[in-house]
């Protein structure tokens, strides 16, 4: 049997029926060093249909207070880009919906950009979100060993991007695209605005080429499900990260976590 | 060899505009806009009729003859530290105000490390009635205290970055997502040629006049435009970038870039980028920075609050690469001791950042007709408490 490529694992994402695509967002190293393939697996089993992993950063400027303190904690507890591949190697066996990876584009350089582009193929990671790598920078420098190894390199637009670049961004695009809610670092936040949803709209009619999920201030059931009507899905990652700090027991505060947004 | 940028904001290999997508807009409108708008010849009448009845510009070039003698050239002292506020920062913060009224921003954020900067944005935010937030470590803002007063009094609200290492780098950091929440009514004014494309090259433009003076000045001291020695200390870098623009492109000018060594280069606890750094992204660029193997932002040291800085501005990195400028570095000891020996010999109390500067004088061979000119970047009313403690005078 042909073994499937991890492109197709995203793919195979927007050909499901039952839309509402559910990603969660976590920081590989919190709370605990170990954790990344134990929080993964049970993400999956819980229901989550896509993880992304993020990759701590002493300098995390798109992120607000909750991911920041990931971030700090993880980098305490010895967290590295070279353990975090360690761990990904587990994943081929246990993990079996798409994995993204999502960081700061300076510990990627020193890592070696092929090389880490390279790693991320081998351990079936699908795509990357780099919120300092501009788009531009990107097509210009990286995206031929981006394509080498099958990743899709997922881009941001705000309700600050034109109709004209969000066009253009999706020409460039060859998975998804992440709309950030809002004009705000992350975070979660409580409801979503009429503003918002004029934001959303004028998303739905822009027609893309490529799916959008929502991400940014998506922190439960109604917030999840009302970025779900004008999206294929949506991202949570602060809310989700409060959630781990305050479960007693690891697994079941994943799985309360994820039914909960799921409304199981 | 260029020391401009290219179209994408590049010094050779260094600079562009790393920053997420939410602040595209922003960095958009600025690169589109910045030129145009510092071009024009009546934002320069405003620009430069501010600079000299409000900063006091020119600043003088005072030929130092105690301490020429001293090193055996001759040694001119441009003097900075006699600007309104206090120190080269004023350059900026007064074109980049003027920047933010002709892009229609209403509101005024800024980072500060020692305070320096913070006061002089506070000061032309209190002179255009404009709205100043400005970002402080919680760390700084607890040892810069009178500079904390002082913006407040100036009218401008000083709110604490607490995260990280809460110094300069974080309070970088909170004024970025401060930006990121508020792109559309808010200008953010950085205080050195750091940042993303287009702020290094604004920030050195504004800073040029520096030099623009030194060659008129010196022409006038000595018939000559040049100088055979150009000193500055460098943070991020933007006195340095000012005071050696008009002589970039002239190899008979040596620059002299000096970096904080802190306790010494080996000591775990300095802030000599470029001797302990590496290429890497910081804050909107690429150049060179003290970082771990894993690329985790080193907290650097130095004794002056205002060197006490990661990186350095793209066009330093592109300065250091290719050999253009020759970076030196001073340790908190050998700044302290030439602040001292400047008040002794010429009565002129230098800032701490400065004193690095001048610390080189010690570490160069002139012959006895060099001209040497030495940006004295700020004066030392800050640092008062610090020669205090720390000097033996
Ligand atoms: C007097 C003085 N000199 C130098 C600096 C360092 O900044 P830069 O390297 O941008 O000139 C500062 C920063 O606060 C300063 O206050």
């Amino acid at each position: 049997m042909e073994k499937i490529s991890s492109t197709d694992k995203l793919a195979s994402l927007w050909h499901r029926e039952a839309g509402e695509i559910l990603s969660v967002y976590f920081t590989a190293g919190y709370p605990k060093l170990h954790q990344t393939s134990e929080i993964a697996a049970k993400l999956q089993e819980s229901g989550a249909d896509l993880i992304e992993i993020g990759m701590p950063y002493s300098d995390p400027v798109a992120d607000g207070p909750t991911i920041q303190q990931s971030n700090q904690v993880a980098l305490e507890n010895g967290m590295t880009l070279e353990l975090l591949m360690e761990q990904l190697l587990s994943f081929e066996q246990n993990i079996s919906i798409p994995v993204i990876l999502m960081g700061y584009f300076n510990p990627i350089l020193q890592y070696g950009v092929e090389r880490f582009c390279q790693h991320c193929g081998e351990r079936g990671v699908s795509g990357l979100i780099i919120p300092d790598l501009p788009v531009q920078e990107y097509l210009d420098h990286y995206q031929q060993v981006f394509q080498e190894f099958n990743l899709h390199n997922i881009f941001l637009i705000t309700p600050q991007t034109s109709d004209q670049r969000i066009r253009w961004i999706d020409r460039h695009s060859s998975s998804f695209i992440y709309a950030v809610s809002d004009a705000s670092i992350t975070g979660a936040r409580s409801g979503i605005s009429e503003r918002q949803e004029a934001y959303f709209k004028r998303l739905q009619s822009l027609d893309l080429q490529h799916p959008f999920l929502i991400g940014f201030g998506i922190s439960d059931n109604e917030t999840f499900r009302k970025a779900c009507q004008y999206a294929k899905g949506a991202i949570i990652g602060s809310a989700f990260i409060n959630a781990l700090k305050e479960a007693d027991e690891l697994g079941d505060g994943i799985e309360n976590f994820v039914h909960s947004i799921k409304g199981l | 060899m260029s020391f401009s940028i290219d179209k994408n904001g590049y010094y050779g290999s260094f600079g562009g505009a790393f920053i997420p997508e939410m602040l595209y807009p922003n960095i958009e409108e600025l690169g589109n806009s910045y030129l145009e708008i510092i071009q024009d010849p009546v934002f320069q009448d405003k620009f430069r009729s501010l600079l000299k009845d409000y900063v006091g510009r020119p600043s003088p070039l005072f030929l130092a003859e105690r301490l020429s003698n001293k090193y055996g050239c001759k040694i001119y002292l441009k003097r900075e530290d006699l600007n309104h506020t206090g120190a080269h920062k004023v350059n900026n913060t007064i074109g980049q105000i003027l920047v933010a009224q002709k892009l229609g921003k209403q509101k005024i954020i800024a980072e500060t490390g020692a305070g320096q900067h913070g006061v002089a944005t506070a000061t032309v935010c209190a002179l255009m009635g404009m709205e100043c937030i400005v970002y402080m470590g919680e760390v700084d803002m607890a040892r810069q205290r009178p500079n904390v007063e002082r913006m407040k009094l100036l009218g401008a609200e000083v709110r604490p970055a607490t995260s990280g290492s809460r110094t300069l780098k974080d309070a970088t950091n909170e004024a970025l997502r401060h930006w990121i929440n508020h792109p559309v009514d808010t200008h953010y004014i950085i205080g050195s040629v750091v940042g993303p494309h287009p702020y290094p090259d604004m920030v050195t433009r504004f800073q040029s006049i520096i030099s623009e003076e030194i060659k008129q000045q010196l022409k006038e001291h000595e018939g000559r435009e040049y100088p055979d020695y150009v000193i500055a200390c460098v943070g991020g870098g933007s006195n340095a970038a000012g005071a050696f623009y008009h002589f970039n492109e002239n190899d008979q000018v040596r620059l002299i870039a000096v970096e904080a060594a802190g306790q010494g280069l080996s000591s775990g606890h300095s802030a000599a980028t470029t001797n302990l750094g590496k290429r890497g992204v910081l804050h909107g660029s690429m150049t060179i920075l003290m970082q771990t193997t894993d690329g985790q932002v080193v907290e650097p040291y130095s004794i002056s609050a205002g060197l006490d800085y990661p990186g350095i501005g793209p066009l330093h990195a592109h300065l250091f690469e290719s050999g253009r400028a020759s970076f030196m570095s001073a340790t908190d000891q050998q700044a302290l001791e030439a602040g001292i020996r400047l008040s002794k010999l010429e009565g002129i109390i230098p800032a701490l950042e400065s004193a690095h500067a001048l610390a080189a004088l010690e570490q160069l061979e002139f012959v006895g007709n060099d001209l040497v000119v030495v940006n004295l970047s700020g004066r030392g009313d800050k640092d008062l408490e610090t020669y205090i403690e720390k000097g033996k005078y």
